[in-house]
């Protein structure tokens, strides 16, 4: 066990190696600093001056791999990608293209994040069990197909399009919650009563058609027909036998997105605007901040392995038949 | 005098499209892939979303005929200049609705703007007033008495006018069908009213009679009135979500053809091969996943605004520019959604390889690249059409969530994730300005549903272990 | 006469709707007494699985459907029982057994628990109580060291046991009849010999009555008290064991029978039954059987057949035997002189073969997997799974290759083929060195040897059409010039197959599994290939569709001189087609010889242990069965000395310390086992 987990943390280290420099390719290749410093500076105000002003203030100004003028070790370690790519891995995020020490914000705003991410996880989880559950039971019937279009119906509707009407049905007409912020403690749960709500709802139709079909495939198993021979009851069937096995596939499902639930939703915290890392990428984004893009592409394919590696030893603990070596 | 523009995701629109055609004439004697697209038309749900779909289909090829008009050649010109518009073949369809702005909003059917203005009256004084619109109920003298009237005899002519035309393809159908069954016309019509065919070819009468009911108030009223009201700069809203069709589909669609070929060769290569090629593989794609999707995107598609910024002599229009970066989505989304479908593949070519038709092939030394196109991709093809096909709405709707992040398709290019973007401020207004996103949702949802319900219908059909079930 | 506990009358069941319903139980009768062992005989798809989980009520939901008749059990209507008082009867009155014990038991819950269930259940006990009487159970069905066992998973037991489990979960509710469908089909035969004498000693301890659902007739005569055969949802006779065995009256039984292959029937063809079982969703106007029948006339097309009771001895009470037959019945009297087409006369006898030249040899043959553990992927060990085989094979000659699953004989066939790689040894076809060939060289030598699959239903590529597939060797074997000339070879190969040479444009999907059997065997025969290597090419057939089968290979090798490498674990077949035989225990073989030696006065141990768990049909000479103790152990850690020394009876010090040497009884004949070693000595 223990030397599984070595090894596949060894694994891990090609890979993020491998993430590390695509960004760098995406970002300092495909466009010089040049180029970036342009697009930042604007059309009106380049000129040579400018563009190396800027490059240095935000520490763009070092050769990309290797620097001819330095000498020794330093060849290597004053340059870019050193600076910017390889501190990654020491989790040191330097700091945003605005100045601010990115480490710092991260720690503050993962909180917020997971105080939405989680419960929307967990809640979800539970009712989309409970409802494909439901489904299962009466398979074959027509509350079973109605259930089944229902799901289909609630998942072609645009994310989107719940947010905007959750907020405008809940806090404009209703008043019942503040439409958006966030405060920390106590009062924390006014501010996410509604995007929990809303991030549950929106996913029950694609949750609960895909947990259906495991419960379903399940079954239709030889075990549950020897169950049925012993002569239980359906609703014990369902849950001592189907529910344990169909267990493995979802909660497999939901260890591997576990880790990355502290990079928090884009779409929510924006609109809700919850102070999350979900805001923060997604302003980054908006204001073109590079070097917070960077920091959360790395973050986030290290939370993803984490995710896989629990994954793995998740598998151990619902299914017997798996042993790690 | 026109000139014919090919835009990227035209070119790789009709692409797709004569593969697609050529595909089903491959698969016509094939019964193995017959058999099951045969269930598929035979499910009432699977023709009914089939109609809608082709509709949009249909739209979105209209939209993807695109040309540049001549200017008018001044005194003294050699050379026919052309307008910077690119204009396409559903443009000069839809008319008057691309061309009538108004100043700014105005609500659906309304004959005055949705906001004050101060005008100056005759008499010289200013009045704060809801000004009528220059093309919203322009015909009408008193808006208030007429327009209902006005509205109403337009409805009913629209309706007779889509009565006859279901009435006619109705007949024609009946012709069509008689020939084929060896009947007479009355009894193949009584056939398809009955419900009674073995292709349910009554649904689809009735959905298509639907969209030509709606085609039909459209083409009767949408010259007098906007039917879907105006935005924030008096562009008509029907207009905006016809043209956003295309968008959509070119999101479903194309994604899934940059990413197929990867994603099949990949997933068989890994699987049959095993070893290093496998691993080498494995290690492309868990890097790849390992991204949080929308980071990348977003990182590529700001790389690619920076490139674009940095290189403005490379696009003639307006048109080419946004399509340079439609493209692009297209291009990122397919290489970061290829992953699964590799995955899976991979998994099931490890199945597959093992079995005895496999070992056979050879035991009589059949060349692997042949057992790799004779034996493992006809019996992975299903798996690829049900990706494919369940593929289209998730892009569909990541579109719009894209685009509300900001590294969704250009600005200014048509888009119901641009214009719900648009919209969501307006829900802040008081009063509330609703038609965009009403529109914009509506559409978008009657073509994801339609998506949903015919895969759900594809999959039932091409999945052998689903059909084991039943 | 004891009491009648379960009485099924017209008991019928419809699967699906509308046109493509069928009705796999058409109005079937029949009665079990208490304590008795009642045997429901037929080949696959004749409704006896159906009628089994029709008593349950237990069909297929929601597609089957029971649509008329009685079960009563001790009097009891069971089909118009509400579900919750049926639930009572499942389990506690009637319990029943799978086919498959590897996917009937729940693999995420301890077999404990399983069994514990079924007394939480039927008998209220909880607890330690409930944890008392699972380990008596299990140490009733003989699982060794049970306490232990009962926190353990279905996946930490061989088949054998998860089978013994099966059977405990089925005993805790004490029920007054077991259904046991095909309890050991799944199962080696030294393993069915455990649990078919298992089964009996429960019967006999406990009284139950046993409805007992197989196919093999071995089974049959050593288990049941009465027996009666279906064919195509009914029933068409009924008879006690002796008066089955001795007078069998329906001609599907008699041709049963006959299509058995054994050593008796070497010289001649098998009897057949020709074409195949009809389809379930027709109305018949007369007797199933009729089109497949040598002694049907008219009347058979034209009437269903009435059910007649017979009492063929005197004393006897009428209804001991019956048969839904024209013939038996007394108002008509069948045409006697009717010539039938007699298959075995009209065919030359199998003339054993002349000797020819070694064309295939291996030495030392060794197959080996790595098993890869710890931080860095490290080879650990090797699965064994053939471990230093050699034997040859002349022109003309069939070498059979016989073990139990598990014990690697289809990787010999695999490693000769080289489909695996082989880890040492050599393997020589005409003198040749496969094993060194580059891949080139090898592949344009592979029309010579050949192979033919087990599954019928996995060995033929699902999208190519019968033409494609028989073509596809052709091609990559560059034999026939042109496309015509392949097309010709096809159709007289299917011709030669006996199947028409029409239906080259046909999908496998269209054809039973003895005809797909028979296209793959064209298939290996396009390339004029010297060997073909048979792996258990009719062990998942019908008994009459085995027949076919196995005369058509024998046919196949008078006309074209075919050597066969026959793997198999079924005896009697051996004894029918082989002309060598090969014993394989845990990756080695440990006997050799001409087929009547080895068959007949067995040397090896095991060989003689293997022979008497078949069981055999003349059920009247009780035989005495060799029990082997546990199973077949892991080839990745084979015990020390010689392998099979934990299962041996006669094993004395010097197995568990040194693998026997091979000794040489005779010309033809080599034995490994140390008590043949101490003989010659």
């Amino acid at each position: 066990m223990l030397a599984y987990i070595i090894r596949r943390t060894l694994y891990a280290i090609p890979i993020l190696i491998g993430v590390n420099l695509l960004t760098f390719v995406l970002f300092f290749v495909v466009n010089t600093p040049d180029d970036v410093a342009r697009m930042h500076l604007g059309a009106k105000r380049v000129t040579p001056e400018a563009i190396e002003q800027w490059k240095q203030e935000h520490g763009y100004d070092q050769p990309l791999l290797y620097n001819r003028k330095a000498s020794g070790v330093a060849k290597v370690t004053d340059t870019i990608f050193y600076n910017k790519s390889m501190r990654l891995f020491a989790f040191d995020f330097g700091s945003s293209d605005a100045g601010r020490d990115i480490g710092e914000d991260i720690s503050q705003r993962m909180w917020p994040s997971l105080a939405i991410a989680l419960p929307t996880l967990l809640i979800g989880l539970l009712v989309n069990i409970s409802f494909s559950m439901l489904l299962a039971f009466f398979r074959g019937t027509y509350l079973d197909l109605s259930g089944v279009m229902l799901a289909v119906v609630l998942m072609s509707v645009s994310s989107l399009f719940y947010i905007i009407g959750g907020q405008y049905l809940f806090s404009k007409l209703l008043h019942l919650v503040p439409v958006s912020g966030y405060e920390s403690g106590m009062q924390a749960w006014r501010f996410v009563l509604l995007p929990v709500a809303i991030g549950v709802f929106s996913g029950i139709g694609a949750g609960s058609r895909w947990y259906r079909t495991f419960f379903l495939e399940e079954v239709n198993r030889d075990y549950v027909r020897t169950a049925r021979a012993k002569g239980l009851p359906e609703a014990r069937l369902l849950f001592r036998h189907v529910l344990r096995n169909a267990m493995v596939p979802i909660l497999t499902g939901i260890v591997v997105i576990l880790p990355t639930l502290f990079m928090g939703s884009l779409i929510m915290e924006s609109f809700f605007g919850i102070p999350g890392l979900g805001s923060y990428t997604i302003e980054a984004i908006q204001t073109q901040d590079f070097a917070i893009v960077r920091a959360m592409v790395f973050l986030g394919s290290v939370l993803y392995i984490l995710g896989l590696l629990l994954t793995d030893i998740s598998y151990t603990l619902v299914d017997p038949r798996i042993r790690l070596s | 005098m026109i000139q014919h523009v090919f835009l990227w995701t035209d070119t790789l629109i009709f692409i797709l499209l004569v593969a697609v055609l050529g595909f089903a004439w491959f698969a016509r004697n094939k019964e193995h892939l017959r058999a099951p697209w045969r269930e598929v038309v035979r499910s009432r749900m699977a023709v009914a979303s089939l109609v809608v779909l082709s509709i949009y289909t249909i739209t979105g090829l209209l939209d993807s005929v695109h040309f540049r008009k001549a200017l008018p050649t001044q005194e003294g010109q050699q050379e026919v200049q052309y307008s910077g518009d690119v204009l396409s073949v559903l443009d000069t369809l839809l008319g008057p609705m691309r061309t009538q702005d108004e100043k700014t909003y105005s609500a659906p059917f309304a004959a005055y703007l949705y906001a004050r203005e101060t005008v100056t009256g005759a008499d010289g004084e200013k009045l704060r007033i809801f000004p009528r619109l220059e093309y919203g109920g322009a015909g009408l003298t008193d808006p208030a008495t007429q327009k209902g009237a006005d509205i109403a005899r337009r409805t009913v002519t629209a309706l007779a006018e889509a009565v006859a035309v279901l009435l006619l393809l109705y007949g024609m159908l009946g012709l069509r069908l008689a020939s084929k069954w060896r009947q007479s016309w009355m009894s193949a019509l009584g056939a398809i009213a009955k419900g009674t065919s073995d292709v349910p070819w009554r649904t689809a009468l009735l959905t298509l009679g639907v969209f030509v009911l709606l085609i039909a108030l459209v083409v009767n009223l949408s010259g007098a009135y906007h039917l879907l009201g105006t935005d924030k700069v008096g562009q008509d809203v029907l207009y905006q979500t016809i043209k956003s069709i295309r968008t959509g589909l070119v999101i479903g669609t194309l994604t899934t053809l940059v990413m197929l070929p990867f994603a099949v060769f990949l997933g068989m290569m890994a699987g049959y091969f095993r070893g290093w090629v496998d691993d080498v593989i494995q290690y492309i794609y868990t890097t790849l996943n390992s991204i949080p999707g929308v980071l990348l995107i977003a990182a590529a598609v700001m790389m690619m605004q920076v490139y674009v910024a940095n290189h403005p002599e490379l696009f003639e229009t307006m048109a080419e520019r946004a399509d340079i970066r439609l493209l692009f989505l297209v291009l990122i989304l397919g290489i970061t959604s290829w992953t699964g479908l590799c995955r899976l593949l991979r998994g099931e070519t490890l199945k597959l390889r093992e079995l005895d038709y496999v070992q056979a092939a050879d035991a009589f030394g059949v060349a692997k690249s042949s057992i790799l196109v004779r034996h493992l991709l006809p019996n992975l093809m299903h798996l690829v059409m049900i990706a494919v096909v369940l593929d289209f709405s998730g892009l569909v709707l990541a579109e719009a969530v894209l685009s509300y992040v900001g590294v969704g398709v250009d600005p200014t290019t048509q888009s119901w994730g641009n214009m719900i973007n648009r919209a969501r401020l307006e829900m802040a207004r008081e009063p509330m300005v609703w038609w965009s996103l009403l529109a914009s949702f509506s559409f978008m949802f009657t073509l994801v549903l339609a998506a949903n319900l015919f895969s759900d219908v594809v999959r039932d059909a091409f999945d052998p272990r689903l059909r084991a079930q039943r | 006469m004891s009491e009648t506990l379960l009485q099924v009358k017209e008991l019928s069941v419809r699967i699906g709707t509308g046109d493509s319903a069928i009705r796999p139980v058409d109005a079937v009768s029949f009665e079990i007494r208490r304590g008795e062992t009642f045997a429901l005989l037929g080949e696959s798809g004749c409704g006896k699985s159906m009628t089994a989980l029709a008593l349950l009520r237990l069909l297929p939901q929601p597609a089957g459907e029971i649509v008329g008749g009685s079960v009563r059990l001790s009097g009891e209507e069971l089909l118009s029982l509400p579900e919750n008082g049926m639930r009572a009867v499942r389990g506690g009155r009637i319990a029943m057994i799978f086919q498959e014990p590897m996917t009937s038991l729940n693999p995420v819950m301890t077999i404990g628990d399983q069994i514990s269930e079924s007394l939480e259940q039927h008998k209220g006990l909880r607890g330690a109580q409930a944890r008392r009487r699972v380990v008596e159970l299990l140490d009733d069905v003989g699982i060794p060291d049970a306490a232990h066992r009962y926190g353990e998973y279905p996946h930490q037991l061989s088949g054998g046991m998860k089978q013994r489990v099966m059977i405990a979960i089925a005993l805790a509710g004490d029920p007054d009849l077991l259904i046991a469908d095909e309890p050991t089909t799944a199962l080696d035969v030294t393993i069915q010999a455990q649990v078919l004498e298992l089964i009996r000693n429960l019967q006999k301890k406990h009284g139950m009555a046993v409805l007992l659902i197989t196919h093999d007739l071995g089974v049959v005569s050593e288990m049941a008290d009465r027996i009666a055969v279906m064919y195509a949802g009914q029933l068409v006779e009924q008879a006690p064991r002796k008066l089955f065995f001795g007078q069998a009256q329906h001609p599907y039984s008699h041709k049963l029978f006959a299509a058995l292959p054994d050593a008796s029937k070497r010289e001649e063809r098998l009897t057949v039954i020709p074409g195949t079982v009809p389809l379930l969703n027709q109305t018949f106007y007369g007797c199933r059987f009729a089109d497949r029948c040598e002694r049907a006339w008219d009347i058979c097309r034209g009437q269903v057949p009435d059910w007649f009771e017979t009492s063929p001895e005197k004393g006897e009470a009428p209804g001991v035997q019956g048969v839904r037959c024209h013939l038996a019945d007394p108002t008509l009297s069948a045409p006697t002189d009717r010539t039938v087409v007699d298959d075995t006369a009209a065919q030359p006898a199998r003339t054993a073969p002349a000797p020819q030249n070694v064309l295939l040899e291996v030495d030392g043959l060794k197959v080996h997997f790595p098993i890869h553990k710890g931080l860095f992927k490290r080879v650990v060990g090797q699965v064994r799974a053939v471990d230093g085989v050699s034997m040859s094979i002349a022109g003309g000659q069939t070498l059979a290759l016989v073990g139990e699953s598990g014990c690697g004989k289809t990787t010999v066939g695999k490693g000769i083929l080289q489909l695996l790689k082989t880890t040492a040894g050599s393997v020589r076809f005409k003198s040749v060195e496969l094993t060194r060939l580059t891949s080139k060289a090898l592949r344009s030598r592979r029309s010579d040897f050949q192979i033919i699959f087990q599954d019928p239903y996995s060995s033929m590529n699902p999208r190519m059409s019968v033409v494609d597939i028989i073509e596809e060797g052709m091609i990559a074997q560059r034999i026939g010039s042109n496309a015509q000339q392949r097309r010709h070879r096809a159709q007289d190969l299917l011709r030669q197959v006996g199947l028409r040479p029409e239906h080259i444009h046909h999908y496998p999907h269209e054809f039973s599994g003895g005809q797909r059997q028979r296209i793959c065997i064209a298939r290996a025969l396009a390339v004029n290939p010297q060997l073909i290597i048979c792996d258990e090419p009719t062990s998942a057939l019908d008994v009459s569709v085995q027949a076919q089968i196995l005369n058509l290979l024998q046919d196949l090798q008078r006309e074209l001189g075919l050597s066969f490498l026959f793997i198999t674990h079924d005896l009697s077949v051996v004894s029918y087609i082989a002309d060598r035989v090969a014993v394989m225990y845990l990756g080695r073989i440990v006997e050799e010889g001409d087929v009547n030696e080895v068959l007949e006065d067995p040397k090896h141990p095991y060989t003689q242990a293997l022979l008497s768990a078949v069981p055999r049909i003349d059920g009247e000479s009780e035989r005495k069965v060799i029990r082997l103790e546990g199973d077949l152990p892991s080839p990745s850690n084979p015990p020390q000395g010689c392998h099979f020394h934990p299962r041996c009876r006669q094993a004395r010090p010097e197995c568990r310390k040194s693998y026997p040497k091979v000794t040489r009884l005779s010309e033809t004949r080599l034995v490994r086992c140390h008590l043949m070693d101490s003989q010659v000595k």
